[in-house]
């Protein structure tokens, strides 16, 4: 291969994993609350994304919504979805001390059941969408810009800055925040450290909503894609410090670039192991991520 | 009853089972008996790491199909009998459960389990993109017509190769249920419980955490390597697929959380419980029921009974009755 | 302070990211002594325990126990070595029972060491001792769930007693606790101190402190600010103004 091509490969898979990166965030921004803030593995959030997925899927084929549309239908539901996943865990666990076993064997669990009971409802075959720009592309020399990656790449940084504003400027947010650090304060300000962290679940679970639009939007789906996803979300937020969303935008762009250029030049077999690797060697050398605390 | 009485009751107690397939079943249900132990032996490894130290291992598929995939890889070097290849097998899940350990026991058990999560993928590419042992495609393992020693002797007793694996299987059932127990009722079993019930005052009472871990999750590896050898000669056929299906994941965890995680019976009772389940599911409706079924059992005994059913057990007052009777002598005597 | 030195802490200095929780400290601890360290909530007390012990690793300074430099040993080599710690928030072995509870340091500590190891029974008689000592071993069998909290103060400083330390270091034992509950405590803490058992106590309560202590430590904003007689520190104008308004 001359030089020439190689540059352009370069940087069309860059391009292409900056693209994929921005969707990582919106895949990550979740776990980044669950985990990073109220300390909860919930391994399970990448079913949450693939339920949102159908979701999306079921309002594009019965009603004609746009995916993303169906994700700001879908918020109400997934957010109460997540109060409730919340709730269940803080009375069977939290309040027990059991967090560290049970917990986790529960959202194992969780994640196998929603997903076997999407390919009960679904099977197996792949599904996608129908929306205007999902045939769209745009192409720039070697950079090529599929629409159906720069709405989601678009949609999600929204998403991620809304709620880093929403984190950061709000009482809720502020809260919110506040819980991971110190919860005696939070008491002590008359605030309801459990119903802070129900919201925050929900918030958590409802952006997977938003993740699972995204999802449909660039590939088609199927239920046993989200194990893929598990390693991926947690390598995100491990590089990039828990409890740090800019540093877990970073990461998440970081991975997106990685795995594309690996996928262009070693073939697309190689990409799980990616990000599963770096999740590996990121636990192994620094825990506490790029910007961790 | 003392561990040595143990090892001969369950030796015998394997023998009776043996000898009442071989003489009273007709030869299809080795097939299915050599799941039930095979889930016995990984169920009951699995709870070494997970229900006596605590720590949850979400790889279990990684370390299994490790053993199976060393089998293919070395039959295609130089034949080796059976019982040689489980030992290589386990060797090598057992190497790479100390150095995953290494990495990540320092941190929570969290990012542990995580970890193991990430190495069952990881696992799971190297062999679908390593040519050698057949990639994505799969790998044919032919079962040998002749045994290493007393080819006329075996050739009787075992009427056909299904019959071998089931033996062998038996074998290695016996050696996992023996090491869980006399684990579990040592010195060892004291400090993983410590570790499991509070890491930190364990650690400041003199146990040597980081040790005692890396101990649990290799022998734990190991085992699951050990039951994973066989398996290319069960299948006849093995891709990475079905090695490393994550429902080896979840059953292991399964079976220990709601059969009972502190004691050995509790994997065992939960494997062949969990076992008949998945088969009157996969029968009646399809095998994704069965799978749907175990996780749901899993989610409500983790809620409801977090002892699973040995604890329940406890808590009714059978292991009492049971005592009281004299029988079976020591399978619910909580530990001393 | 002459090399006979049980404990010798030097600059010990300890940061989570920006935050300075300890810096500079120094001080000894004679064997058989009776040390107090006190200091006002958040002074880092806590920290320097933990540092000592070996939960965390202090950035600058070093810590020497029994002649022999510790920095940098996981925890379960220095309680082998003999400093022992209770914990702040009990934390017993919620699964094992008390007698079991007590077993692990003799499994782990006393049989780690050199010299002769102690034999099944008799770890089962030391447990009954131990627990005898606390005034728990009628109730050797149950698990830790069902005991009151003094009595799980009880249990921390019998498991860290098992360890057979040189050192005690007991960390806020009575905090919570009764009037009669403190005596408690105190002639325990008293007693093990009677057979040789040098003893550190981190504390709230001044009059068990004032009563039991030879000499007192005392830690403001991550620092030692006085060190020496207890009637004398009290009167130090610096340690004053750090307890106004408790």
């Amino acid at each position: 291969m001359d030089f020439s091509t190689f540059l352009q490969l370069l940087i069309g898979a860059t391009a292409d994993g900056i693209l994929l990166g921005g969707f990582y965030a919106a895949v990550s921004v979740g776990v980044a609350i669950s985990f990073g803030m109220l300390d909860i593995v919930n391994i399970a959030h990448p079913a949450f994304i693939i339920l949102g997925a159908y979701a999306a899927f079921l309002a594009n084929r019965q009603l004609g919504l746009d995916p993303i549309a169906a994700a700001f239908v879908m918020l109400p539901v997934f957010f109460a979805l997540g109060a409730a996943v919340y709730q269940t865990y803080y009375l069977v666990f939290e309040r027990r001390g059991d967090e560290a076993l049970r917990g986790l064997a529960f959202f194992f669990g969780l994640l196998f059941v929603i997903e076997v009971s999407l390919i009960l409802m679904f099977g197996v075959d792949y599904r996608f969408v129908n929306a205007d720009y999902v045939n769209i592309v745009r192409d720039y020399g070697p950079i090529h810009l599929p629409l159906r990656t720069v709405v989601p790449f678009g949609v999600s940084v929204a998403l991620v800055t809304a709620l880093q504003l929403f984190l950061s400027r709000t009482f809720t947010g502020r809260a919110i925040m506040a819980v991971s650090q110190d919860r005696l304060a939070l008491q002590l300000m008359s605030v309801d450290p459990r119903r802070i962290k129900r919201i925050a679940f929900g918030i958590s679970i409802a952006t997977a909503a938003f993740a699972g639009a995204f999802l449909i939007i660039i590939q088609p789906v199927q239920p046993s894609m989200g194990r893929d996803y598990i390693g991926r979300i947690f390598a995100i937020c491990v590089l990039g410090g828990l409890g740090s969303f800019p540093g877990m935008v970073a990461a998440a762009i970081l991975l997106g670039v990685v795995e594309s250029i690996t996928s262009t030049f070693a073939g697309p077999s190689w990409s799980p192991a990616v990000s599963f690797g770096v999740l590996l060697l990121t636990l192994a050398l620094r825990p506490s991520g790029i910007m961790g605390r | 009853m003392r561990q040595r009485t143990f090892w001969l009751v369950a030796a015998i107690a394997a023998i009776v089972v043996f000898a009442s397939f071989r003489l009273l079943l007709v030869p299809y249900w080795f097939q299915p008996g050599y799941k039930v132990l095979q889930f016995i032996v990984l169920a009951t490894a699995w709870n070494i790491l997970g229900g006596y130290t605590g720590y949850v291992n979400f790889g279990t598929a990684a370390f299994f199909a490790l053993g199976a995939y060393t089998t293919i890889a070395l039959n295609k070097i130089v034949p080796l009998p059976l019982p040689i290849l489980m030992l290589l097998g386990g060797a090598v899940s057992g190497i790479v459960g100390f150095g995953t350990g290494y990495l990540t026991l320092r941190l929570r058990g969290a990012f542990f389990s995580i970890a193991t999560l990430a190495l069952a993928v990881v696992a799971q590419t190297l062999i679908t993109n390593w040519e050698f042992v057949g990639g994505s495609r799969g790998a044919y393992a032919i079962r040998p017509a002749h045994y290493p020693i007393f080819d006329v002797y075996l050739h009787a007793l075992f009427l056909d190769y299904v019959q071998y694996l089931f033996f062998i299987m038996l074998v290695l059932a016996v050696i996992a249920i023996g090491v869980a127990r006399s684990v579990e009722r040592s010195r060892l079993g004291y400090g993983f419980a410590a570790i499991r019930d509070d890491e930190q005052a364990a650690e400041a009472a003199g146990v040597p955490t980081l040790r005692l871990k890396l101990l649990a999750t290799t022998v734990s590896g190991a085992l699951m390597g050990m039951a994973g050898a066989p398996l290319p000669y069960y299948l006849t056929y093995l891709e990475p697929a079905s090695g490393f299906d994550l429902a080896y994941a979840v059953n292991s965890i399964a079976a220990p959380l709601i059969g009972g995680l502190t004691t050995w019976s509790g994997p065992f009772i939960g494997a062949i419980l969990l076992t008949f389940l998945q088969e009157a599911a996969t029968v009646s409706f399809s095998s994704a029921y069965g799978v749907l079924i175990v996780g749901l059992l899993l989610m409500a005994f983790v809620v409801i009974a977090p002892n699973g059913l040995i604890g329940l057990a406890k808590r009714l007052g059978l292991d009492e009755a049971l005592a009281a009777i004299q029988w079976p002598p020591q399978v619910f005597r909580s530990r001393r | 302070m002459t090399g006979q030195a049980l404990l010798d802490v030097t600059d010990l200095g300890k940061h989570f990211g920006g935050f300075t929780a300890l810096e500079g400290v120094t001080f000894a601890v004679r064997p058989g002594e009776r040390v107090g360290l006190i200091g006002p909530n958040g002074s880092g007390k806590s920290t320097l325990v933990n540092c000592l012990c070996g939960t965390l690793r202090n950035e600058t300074g070093s810590v020497r126990f029994d002649g022999q430099a510790v920095d940098g040993l996981p925890a379960h080599q220095r309680t082998r070595l003999g400093m022992a710690r209770s914990f702040q928030l009990p934390k017993p072995f919620g699964s094992l029972t008390l007698a079991e509870n007590v077993r692990i340091p003799l499994l782990y500590t006393v049989n780690a060491r050199r010299g002769p190891r102690l034999s099944p029974v008799e770890i089962g008689q030391r447990c009954t001792e131990l627990l005898q000592l606390v005034g728990l071993a009628a109730r050797e069998r149950q698990r830790p769930r069902d005991l009151t909290q003094v009595e799980m103060r009880k249990l921390e400083l019998a498991r860290a007693m098992a360890a057979e330390p040189k050192l005690l270091i007991a960390d806020e034992a009575m905090a919570g606790l009764s009037h009669s509950e403190v005596d408690d405590i105190l002639a325990l803490l008293t007693t093990l101190n009677g057979r040789g058992v040098t003893v550190i106590m981190i504390e709230h309560i001044m009059r068990a402190v004032m009563s039991f202590s030879e000499r007192l430590v005392v830690l403001v904003a991550g620092r030692k600010i006085a060190d020496g007689l207890p009637q004398e520190v009290t009167r130090n104008p610096d340690v004053v103004k750090a307890y106004i308004g408790e």
